[in-house]
């Protein structure tokens, strides 16, 4: 049961602000942003997702930098909690098209109408894009979309959130084109995030893939789709997990071996067990289809090599490489390598390769990190930096303990590592004279890739 | 609704104040209302919008309230909507012009349209003005039996509204029976979900004064119901399945098959995107098996890959939610998960609440096969940059030093710790160090040799150096220089600002003194000397002490100050296992994110449909008992878990149903008085064998009269307390007593394995407690935690004791809680309580 539901800027200004109870005192927005912002003295923690303020339960997500907040008075499933804020963000973004405080505030009267059904008296009624469009009459006040990024496929990746909203494209379930006429598609994207520890040396400690097939359909009259996956595929890893040593001669069959998976509300899995298809008809606005993860060996895209050395009392050298490991076919793009340095480092020289183009470094003096970053990275290539550092004091000794680990952030478009493929994509389309435009797309994101030095 | 929240922020230039925009608006609204101009529309929109925006950033515009209802007189849908709104918001507050609403409200409910007649009646409904009430009836009514779903829908949950707004027009219109034919025959799945929410929270809030709304609850909760709701729950939205599933956990299946079938049947629920239904789903399996203990543990293995893949594939505030229960798996069940340990390790980008879960994780799961890679990826994080992680990181390779056999090579890491250099690596290790070595003595030669090198000029933080301190003091006899570094902290005595850093060097020169004579005296002098001008008074008190009694007898000053001690086996655990298993209970709430059960953080009227019997709810009751089961549970607020029930519930029923359960005065004086001649007797030869705590409290209190010499007085009386051998309480008011009152005794006991074996068998006891007037109101629980609930009163007057009996066969401890309405006599129950279970099964 929700009491309150509300969206504050940055700032904290309430940009959305709905009671469904009214069992939770006025000024719930301040309490709220109050503790968020002071949670603690040093600033060095953030507020945790949940919490309780006389009595008050605060439940947050953040989307786009806008907190999405709900409150009640109730013992509720934190979960629950949640994933209703995270789909209400979702169902917003369907029809706004583009989700930020700009055109939450220009659309706040439509998102009143979709609150207005999204809960009564603080119990779901639905999250549904497509029910929920019978109930909505105020057309949506578009973004100007020539100040928007360029709709190159990184851009997906553009926020740095966990989940990535994966803007299909921006625009909204609702409006009409301005042509008249709304083009037949249908996105699914193929996102995978991937985490890897390297040992310091160069051995792999852990590694995982965190992947979602999302779609984002703009197809009329409902019709059936049909979506198939590798034939090899297979689920579940027998019991435990077996990392590093002892993979089963799996790597080498080239079977795709996922250790779970979860699926949409809408997906029936009927003939899944036999030729790896899903089927589905697809609801309005962008829906995770299925979410997997896997903890199989695979190739990682880039092998960092990170050496430290002193060199005389007051000084040392950093040399940094980038291996990318994949086929010249491919390119990786907004490529950022950091690195945290003693912190008695006073001054950084950095020294590119030769003919280095689209490469930036710096040193960050507040935080004493060197980053690293590089517009593009073809596949194949190596980039190198040296970075020559100036101490403050004698170091004790130890320098590779006060530094590290290297750290890498990177999108590689129409790469996946997991080689899960969406082999067809089928439409069961009733005669219609224009095929309906279909969009598969692989992207391959780091979420936590590091090398210890 | 937006509340108005004028007058609390200050005016930014962006958001403006007020005042002249409400004017302005007013007059602007007064021009539209009547016209009928083309494109009036559109500009009673943007007027519209902007009166909206100004109540969502807290500007009062109630003043607009007529000219608001002139305006959406209007066909216009929109308009409507945002009109409506708007009424919702301000109606409670000005409830005269409210009504003024009522009629265009009314009208609009019959419209054509069912999308009006829904918005209309939901409206209606959120006006919350309580003299509006006679017009709500009437329209909810039909709008229950509307052809459309939507409508149905709306004034299902405005029946709801209406309870809140007033319980007795709802449930005189007969509004809840209603709602129930209506979750069971309806053919949206939506209307049914809702028809259930709103019939729990009635039926919930209904049941402290209606034992017909109990029993209706108890009803939703029965067979027929409950498989009702599983056997569509796909036809349900994904938020109601969580509800259904809610409901579903609460089911106490009647025989192993019927447990498979519910757990069959939900088992592709375990594969759902959507985590509070994963939750949901494993909250069920958990519950349904938790007397099944090899089942239960392969509900475990199977809930592990969904759950870690939830925490994967959501937000980070999803992973955290769904993190806090693996948490709590992983507490109750370590073995299981300590092969997946690897997916508790950090990622550098993560959140620290996400964070420090996962190191409380990994410290759970350490164990002998583990923890040389656990420990080496704790040792990575405490080099981190992230100062309160890397802290975090150095406290659980303790913890799980702590709780390993073989410390061997984490006693090196954490000595690694030490000669790191930097200040907050080095204090958190200084702590860690003191307690493994109360723990593991024989390290101590190692770990001294490192301490001795650590200047305490480098350590700042109180902990820390106070860690220091106490290690300088115990083994000063294998470190060269104790008695001069403790010197020169003496000397910096005024510099040292925490008193648990002055206590601690107390100590510590006392021992060392003890040690090393000659070397420490000066230190022992000056600090004795510092001490005792201190102004901080433990300190001052400490020093004295030390002062006399080492005047008194050296000898006997260092058996005090430094006797042998033992090392520490377990160090003390902060959450009671009663605790734990209460929020286990709470499996999928806010309980498990918190760490507490939900009394502790949520007021009673908001605990829940089936939350609120929280004391007597949570006992699971065996499989013999649930034939003794009344099926007829008139009794008030008992919950599915009812327990093993005694005779005397069935008198107590027919009391306490017409309220009498406290002055049942019809006992005649010659049986009553003859009782308490027994009674007296009972506690005359019971005291001998109390329990020794019991008389050490008495000497404790003792301590009131004058104590002259050897010739101590006699320890009080015990007050005589006399006990209503035919006292009657019903199980409600239990419950309602056992919430208001506060504890006023609770004592633990370990118990001979001969008690433990008696105590087990709960006939016997319940009938020599009943001997002694003490009735047992319920009983039950599985090996090894039984729990059992007694009351008495007193002879002559109203005045209630409850006690809440706990036992745990496996550690031999029991734990008496006792409360009383009579405080002052809560101490002589105790007593008489004790004593009458040691004579327990001592003929």
């Amino acid at each position: 049961m929700i009491s309150q539901f509300f969206v504050l800027s940055q700032r904290g200004d309430s940009i959305v602000f709905r009671d469904y109870r009214g069992d939770v005192q006025n000024g719930s927005t301040e309490i709220f942003f109050r503790k968020v912002k002071f949670w603690k003295e040093d600033g060095q923690e953030e507020a945790p997702p949940v919490f309780n303020v006389d009595g008050v339960n605060y439940f947050h997500v953040k989307v786009v930098g806008l907190l999405f907040v709900a409150t009640t008075r109730v013992n509720l499933s934190p979960s629950f909690a949640l994933e209703l804020l995270q789909r209400i963000a979702r169902v917003i973004k369907d029809y706004l098209g583009v989700l930020n405080e700009d055109t939450l505030r220009k659309n706040f009267v439509l998102v009143y109408e979709l609150l207005d059904e999204v809960i009564d008296f603080g119990y779901v009624q639905t999250t549904s894009t497509e029910v929920l469009k019978s109930y909505v009459f105020n057309e949506p006040i578009v973004a100007d979309t020539s100040r928007l990024p360029p709709l190159e496929p990184s851009a997906i990746f553009a926020q740095r959130a966990k989940r990535m909203p994966g803007i299909a494209v921006t625009k909204s379930v609702i409006a009409t084109e301005p042509g008249g006429k709304n083009r037949e598609e249908i996105f699914v994207d193929v996102i995978e995030k991937i985490s890897i520890t390297f040992s310091s040396s160069g051995y792999i400690l852990t590694s995982e893939i965190d992947g979602t097939i999302q779609m984002k359909s703009y197809l009329t009259g409902n019709p059936e789709i049909r979506l198939a996956l590798n034939d090899d595929l297979a689920i579940g890893r027998g019991q435990g997990p077996i990392y590093g040593a002892g993979y089963r001669s799996s790597s080498g069959s080239g079977a795709v071996i996922l250790d779970d998976c979860n699926f949409h509300e809408s997906v029936r899995l009927d003939s899944f067990d036999v030729d790896r298809t899903l089927s589905l008809i697809p609801p309005d606005g962008e829906f995770p289809v299925m979410n997997y993860r896997m903890t199989q060996e695979f190739r990682p895209p880039f092998r960092i090599n990170a050496l430290i050395e002193e060199a005389g009392s007051l000084k040392a050298e950093v040399i940094l490489k980038i291996c990318a490991e994949f086929g010249s076919s491919v390119t990786a793009n907004t490529v950022k390598v950091q690195m945290p340095l003693p912190k008695y480092t006073t001054r950084v020289n950095f020294e590119l390769n030769p003919g280095a183009v689209g490469e930036t470094t710096d040193f960050k003096e507040a935080n004493r990190k060197l980053e690293w970053s590089l517009k593009k990275i073809v596949g194949g290539s190596e980039h190198t930096l040296r970075a020559k550092l100036t101490f403050s004091q004698e170091s004790h000794g130890n320098i590779t303990k006060e530094s590290g680990p290297v750290s890498m952030t990177f999108t590689i478009p129409m790469y996946n590592v997991s080689r899960l493929q969406v082999k067809y994509l089928q439409i069961a389309k009733k005669s219609r004279a224009s095929e309906p435009y279909r969009w598969v797309r692989y992207v391959t994101q780091a979420n936590s890739y590091v090398a210890r030095i | 609704m937006a509340p108005p929240q004028q007058s609390q922020r200050s005016p930014s230039p962006s958001q403006p104040s007020g005042k002249g925009e409400v004017s302005d608006l007013k007059s602007q609204l007064r021009q539209l209302a009547g016209s009928r101009a083309p494109g009036v529309d559109d500009s009673k929109r943007e007027l519209f919008k902007k009166v909206i925006s100004y109540m969502t950033i807290g500007i009062d515009v109630s003043p607009l309230f007529g000219e608001m209802v002139m305006c959406s007189a209007a066909s216009d849908i929109v308009l409507k909507k945002m009109c409506y709104l708007y009424v919702g918001n301000y109606a409670k507050v000005n409830p005269d012009l409210a009504l003024l609403t009522i009629n265009f409200l009314q009208r609009d409910c019959k419209d054509e349209d069912p999308m009006i007649r829904g918005l209309a009646l939901r409206s209606l409904c959120s006006l919350r003005v309580a003299n509006l009430v006679e017009y709500l009836v009437g329209p909810l009514g039909s709008g229950l039996k509307d052809s459309n779903s939507y409508v149905r829908m709306v004034a299902v949950i405005g029946v709801l509204k209406l309870y809140h707004i007033s319980a007795s027009t709802c449930v005189d219109a007969e509004f809840p029976s209603t709602l129930k034919h209506l979750m069971l025959n309806d053919p949206d799945a939506l209307v049914v979900a809702n028809c259930l929410s709103a019939l729990q929270e009635i039926w919930t809030l209904e049941a402290s004064t209606a034992e017909e709304a109990a029993r209706e609850r108890e009803a939703l909760l029965s067979k027929p119901v409950v498989y009702y709701f599983l056997n569509r729950i796909k036809e349900f939205s994904e938020w109601a399945q969580c509800l259904v599933l809610e409901l579903a956990a609460k089911y106490v299946p009647s025989d192993s098959n019927e447990i498979f079938d519910i757990m069959n049947l939900l088992e592709d629920r375990l594969q759902h995107a959507n985590g509070a239904v994963v939750l949901a789903t494993t909250k069920v399996f958990l519950q349904l098996t938790l007397s099944m203990a090899d089942v239960h543990q392969q509900v475990y293995e199977r809930i592990k890959a969904p759950l870690l893949t939830l925490v994967s594939s959501g937000s980070p505030e999803q992973s955290y939610a769904v993190l806090s229960h693996l948490h709590l798996l992983v507490m109750r069940a370590p073995y299981i998960f300590s092969g997946d340990y690897k997916h508790f390790y950090c990622q550098y980008n993560e959140p620290s609440y996400v964070k420090k879960l996962k190191l409380e994780m990994l410290t759970a799961v350490a164990n002998e096969s583990n923890t040389y890679e656990i420990v080496t990826e704790l040792c990575e994080y405490a080099a981190n940059v992230d100062i309160p992680i890397a802290r975090e990181s150095i406290r659980a390779v303790g913890k799980i030093a702590l709780q390993q056999y073989d410390v061997n090579a984490i006693v090196d890491r954490l000595l690694q710790f030490l000669e790191m250099e930097k200040d907050y690596v080095t204090a958190e290790a200084l702590v860690l160090v003191k307690d493994l070595l109360r723990k593991y003595p024989q390290w101590s030669q190692d770990c001294i040799a490192v301490v001795g090198n650590i200047s305490s000029k480098n350590v700042q933080e109180p902990k820390a150096k106070a860690a220091l301190i106490w290690m300088l003091g115990e083994y000063s006899q294998d470190m060269q220089d104790a008695p001069y570094a403790l010197e020169s902290l003496v000397e910096n005595w005024d510099e040292e600002h925490s008193p648990e850093v002055r206590l601690h060097l107390l100590t510590a020169v006392m021992k060392c003194f003890f040690k090393k004579p000659p070397e420490t005296q000066k230190a022992l002098g000056a600090a004795l000397a510092a001490g005792l001008a201190d102004y901080h008074q433990d300190v001052h008190d400490r020093a004295l002490f030390y002062y006399r009694l080492l005047q008194y007898n050296v000898s006997v000053a260092e058996r005090v100050v430094n006797p042998p001690k033992q090392a520490v086996s377990v160090f003390a655990d902060t959450q009671s296992s009663e605790v734990k298993d209460r929020i286990f209970d709470e499996f999928n709430s806010l309980s498990v994110v918190y760490q507490k059960p939900s009394y502790m953080f949520t007021d009673k009227e908001h605990r829940g449909p089936f939350e609120f019997s929280d004391e007597l709810g949570n006992l699971s009751i065996g499989a013999e008992s649930a034939d003794t089961v009344v099926p007829a549970q008139s009794v008030e607020a008992n919950d599915k878990d009812l327990l093993l029930s005694t005779t005397e519930k069935e008198d107590g029923r027919d009391l306490g149903s017409n309220g009498s359960a406290y002055s049942a005065p019809s006992y005649s004086s010659a049986a009553t008085s003859q009782s308490h001649e027994e009674l007296a007797l009972t506690n005359a030869s019971v005291l001998g064998q109390a329990p020794a705590s019991s008389f050490a409290i008495d000497d404790l209190l003792g301590l009131d009269f004058p104590v002259g010499g050897t010739a101590a007085a006699p320890p009080p009386p015990p007050p005589s307390l006399r006990l209503n051998p035919k006292a009657v309480l019903d199980p409600g008011t239990f419950q309602q007593k056992w919430r208001q009152l506060p504890i006023s005794s609770s004592q633990e006991y370990s118990m001979s394995p001969q008690g433990v074996a008696l105590l087990t068998s709960p006939n016997a006891l319940l009938k020599h407690m009943k001997d002694i007037s003490i009735h047992c109101i319920a009983s039950g629980g599985q090996s090894p935690n039984f729990k059992y609930f007694f009351f008495a009163q007193k002879a002559e007057e109203t005045s209630t004791f409850l006690v809440e009996y706990i036992i745990n066969t496996s550690s031999a401890k029991s734990q008496i809680k006792i409360k009383a309405d009579d405080q002052s006599s809560s101490e002589a129950f105790s007593t008489l309580f004790q004593s009458a279970l040691s004579k327990f099964g001592s003929p």
